[in-house]
This record gives structure tokens, sequence and C-alpha cells, in this order.
């Protein structure tokens, strides 16, 4: 229990649709339990329940039934609130839509002036999360000169200014191009490692859910899969079956061995291909 | 086109004025505006002129920006100007058709006239030596004292801050649609204003559904960072007055009520 960041007890999501005028279930009967220090990578194709699960992991949402822990505080604890959001911190995919302020150093203070923190404090621990994310040198600027990918790590600077256990990415780089994907997967590693952050990364790329320490796959607001991004992707029938891809290189080397080929192992990216070739 | 659009059009500097705490600014300006409505005679706007002409040269700000302020309003200065020659009654100087121009018109009118071009010069170096951020600061802290009887003072700040962040953002988001529809054959050029206005819609209609989901997801995004409101918060840069902004401000309520008294002397 101690070690234990996030722990999702048998929860239910349901909202009601408007085109059918019924109530519907975004999340069925999910259990999940993420460790401190962890990788999570939370893979599902639109629609598949896992942003409905991001924002119920830090109290956005409240679950219809079942119950979500932060650390061993429950979201339905209204007193706990403030303290669950603030150690499991949340970064959206639109990062037009969460910075605040007109200077990037004012919004990276956002939260942490929201906690009532001292002002010298304040400045400390922007100029930590402006270092950590590599954006010192544009606190000044105005957000909405940077690229992408700079606004995405001044909102993850944000977040980490919170002073977070865990940071729950929900599809940051899907607004992104390919240089501010990259940009961000790199910031999002370093806080998993450097930092001791527990990571939650929701996703639909491929390439990116390689790089977790383990996978979970979501379908209709179930898990259909979890495991090593090995063991996941070792299954390419069953990954196909819920409509998602394997990273290109791990299709190739499937494609490859249906041919006759002798692959020993699935490769997950382009070196170890190459290795075992 | 769009870009050059710049909203209180803050001139950057690092003088005495640009220094000086937004909160001062502010009273200082609503002194200046009083006491220019307090004036009924020429000379005070003697002092006037030269405090204008002192806070333009402290401030670095070039003349030209200035004076760039009035040419929108000109037209307001010179109907004003030609209301105040022609309808005030009095000795007549000379006529021109149905209209008679007095000497207490043409007094009038200049008088007014000028007390429009001082109003609008001596507010606009509150705004290009203020960035907006410390505006919304100051404004916030000035009217916290009202919150007492039920004054939204924070909640106008944010609301003037979230405003100023998303300005870029949504003209940014109004060139993009404007090409994806001027791509579909759309025109936003040609016919008269009717027309024109009517061509609009193709552009407001998703302009709007944007800028409100904008807002709903901004609204979720600051709740998932603890936002709840102004009470408890702290900022990252406190208004501090020093002894400088305490000393401006007592020299110039000193100087404009000297300003106002000429009104009874």
């Amino acid at each position: 229990m101690k070690d234990i960041m996030i722990k999702v007890d048998n929860v239910v999501y349901e909202y009601k649709s408007y085109i059918e005028d019924k109530m519907v279930a975004a999340v069925k009967n999910l259990s999940l339990e993420v460790r401190k220090g962890e990788f999570l990578v939370v893979l599902g194709h639109n629609g598949s329940g896992k942003s409905t699960l991001a924002k119920m992991m830090n109290g956005l949402l409240l679950p219809t039934s079942g119950d979500i822990y932060v650390l061993g505080m429950n979201t339905k604890d209204e007193d706990k609130i403030w303290d669950i959001r603030q150690k499991a911190g949340i970064v959206f995919q639109n990062p037009d839509n969460q910075i605040v302020a007109t200077i990037v150093e004012e919004d990276v203070a956002f939260g942490p002036e929201n906690q009532g923190i001292d002002p010298k404090e304040i400045r400390r621990r922007v100029d930590e999360a402006l270092e950590i994310v590599e954006m010192s040198e544009y606190k000044k600027h105005a957000p909405h000169l940077l690229s992408g990918g700079q606004k995405q790590r001044v909102a993850i600077a944000g977040i980490l200014a919170m002073k977070p256990d865990c940071i729950i990415l929900d599809e940051p780089t899907s607004m992104l191009d390919p240089t501010g994907r990259i940009e961000v997967m790199e910031t999002i590693k370093k806080l998993n490692k450097e930092e001791g952050k527990t990571i939650i990364l929701i996703t639909h790329y491929m390439d990116e859910a390689v790089q977790g320490d383990r996978v979970v796959v979501m379908e209709e607001g179930q898990i259909k899969m979890e495991g090593t991004p090995r063991e996941i992707f070792s299954q390419v029938d069953k990954i196909k079956e819920l409509g998602l891809d394997v990273p290109q290189v791990t299709e190739l080397a499937y494609e490859l061995k249906k041919e006759g080929m002798d692959i020993p192992e699935d490769p997950l990216n382009v070196e170890e291909l190459l290795n075992l070739l | 086109m769009i870009k050059d659009i710049t909203i209180g059009q803050y001139f950057p500097g690092d003088t005495f004025i640009h220094r000086l705490d937004p909160r001062i600014k502010i009273i200082i300006t609503a002194l200046f505006i009083t006491s220019l409505f307090f004036i009924n005679k020429f000379y005070p706007y003697l002092f006037i002129i030269g405090f204008i002409v002192l806070a333009v040269n402290m401030s670095k700000v070039p003349f030209k920006y200035i004076l760039k302020g009035l040419r929108p309003l000109m037209v307001l200065i010179l109907i004003t100007f030609f209301i105040n020659i022609f309808m005030t009654k009095g000795e007549v100087l000379f006529e021109l058709g149905p209209l008679a121009v007095t000497k207490e018109g043409l007094r009038q009118a200049v008088f007014m006239a000028l007390r429009l071009i001082f109003l609008i010069t001596g507010t606009s170096l509150l705004t290009l030596t203020t960035s907006p951020i410390s505006l919304t600061d100051g404004i916030e802290k000035l009217l916290s004292p009202f919150k007492k009887v039920g004054l939204p003072a924070h909640e106008l700040a944010m609301m003037m801050t979230i405003a100023l962040r998303f300005i870029p953002t949504l003209l940014e988001e109004t060139d993009k649609i404007m090409k994806a529809q001027m791509a579909r054959g759309a025109d936003f050029e040609s016919g008269n204003i009717i027309r024109r206005a009517k061509n609009l819609v193709p552009l407001l209609v998703p302009l709007f559904i944007n800028a409100f989901r904008r807002a709903d997801e901004l609204a979720i995004a600051m709740e998932a960072r603890c936002y709840r409101g102004g009470d408890n918060r702290t900022r990252l840069n406190e208004l501090v007055l020093s002894r400088r902004d305490v000393a401006t401000l007592i020299v110039m309520i000193i100087f404009f009520s000297l300003v106002i008294m000429t009104r009874f002397i």
C-alpha cells in the first residue's frame, strides 16, 4: 500500500448522452494501481475512456461508483481535493488553452500562487521548474510567441512548480509537430528518470508508448491488455483487433516473420531490429 | 494586418515613469482627469501642458507616438469643436449662412478641444508606460478595499488578464478561419456594408464556438491547478510601494490641488 501512487478501485463513470438521451458508461468497472516512480502509458483510441480516467485521477470528475485514491486520499473527499490536485498534476492536450498569464514566468507561478505560497518560494520554484523543462531563457516571453512544443513545456513547468509527486499527461503531444513531440517526450522522460516523478502518459502514439515501463490498453472503458511494452507489442494480432497500431519497426519484423524470416523476438525500435538482423 | 493591433500600446522602457508603481500612476491619472474638468480658464492649461511635456520627456516615449493616439479621436474632437462654435450664444463675430460664430463660441470650442486633447494624451501616457499586467495588478490592488461591499476585485483583474492573454490567440484563429473560408470561396472584401456584414457569419460562428470551447478547457485547467478565487492567493511579484512612489504621489497631489484651486480664485 505504501508505494502506491494512485489506486483506481472498480470505477464506473457514466454520463448522459445527448444523442440518445440515456446514460452511457465511459469507464466500466476499471481497477488499476499506479506505483510510485512508475512510467505508465495508457493507450487507446478516441472514445476509449482514457481522458475520462485521467480527469478522475485528480478529482476533476468524480466516479459514478467505485473509488479513486491518490496517495491514500479519496478523490470524493472534498477536504482533500486541493491536496490531491497538488499531488497529481495534469497537463492537457491543447497548450493554448491551459496557459493563463501573458508572461511565461507568471503562468508557471499560477499554481503556487493559488496555493498561497510565499512569493520568495514561488520565485525559487518558478526558476527551478523552468530550468527542468529547459525554458529559462524564455521566462519573460509572451506565451503566444512560443512554438507548440515550447508552450507545452511551459504548461508542464506550471504543473512542476506545484511540486506534485505524479504528473498525468492527457495526450500532450497530439497537437504538436514532430519536433515538438520529441521535445516534450524528452522532458517527460527526464521528469521520470531524474526528478523521480510518477508519470501517467495518455497517448495514441505507439512510439511514445514504447518508452514507458508499463502499458495499459483501454477499449470501451475497460482495460483490455496490460504489461511491459514488449509484452504488449509482441501480440500484434490482438493489438490490431483493438483498432490500434504497433510501432512500425515491430510491424515490419512481424511481417518479415510471417514471410518465414527468423527473428527471435519483437523489436521495439530501429536499433533493436538492426541488432536482431 | 490583423496582427498590428496592440492593446494598450505599451511602450517598453526602464525610466522613472515606467518603474513607478502602477497604483500611483492610476491615481495620478485620476487626479489629472479630475483637475482637467475643474479648470475653467485658459491659463491653468499651462500647468497641464507643463505636466504632460515633463512626463513625456521623462518617459522617453516619442511625442510622435502620443500624437498617433490622437488621430482616431480627431473626428470626435472636431465634432466637439464645431458644435461648440455654432451652438454657443453670444456676441456674433460673423455669420455663415444660418450659422453664427460667436466670440463666446470660439472661446468655448478652443477650450473644449484642448481639454479633450489633454485628456487623451495624459491618459494614453498611462497605458504607454505601464504593461498590461502591472496595470491589472494595480487595478486589483486599488479596488480591493471595495471587496467588503461585494466588488469582485480579484475576479475583474483575472478576467482582464485572461482577456489580454487570449487576444493574440483569437486573432490568430480569426486569421486561420478567414483563410480557410476564403479557400472555400467566401468573400470578405467586396459588396456593400450589409453584404459584408452578412459574409462575416461563416467567420464568426466557428470563432465563437471555438472561443467557448477554449473557455471551458481553460476553466478545467485552472481548476486542475488549484485555482479557487482570490482568497489566500499570493503573487509572484507583489506590488511594494517605495519611498519614491509615495514622494511622487504627494508632489502630484499638491500640484493638482493647486491646479484645481485656480477655479476658485
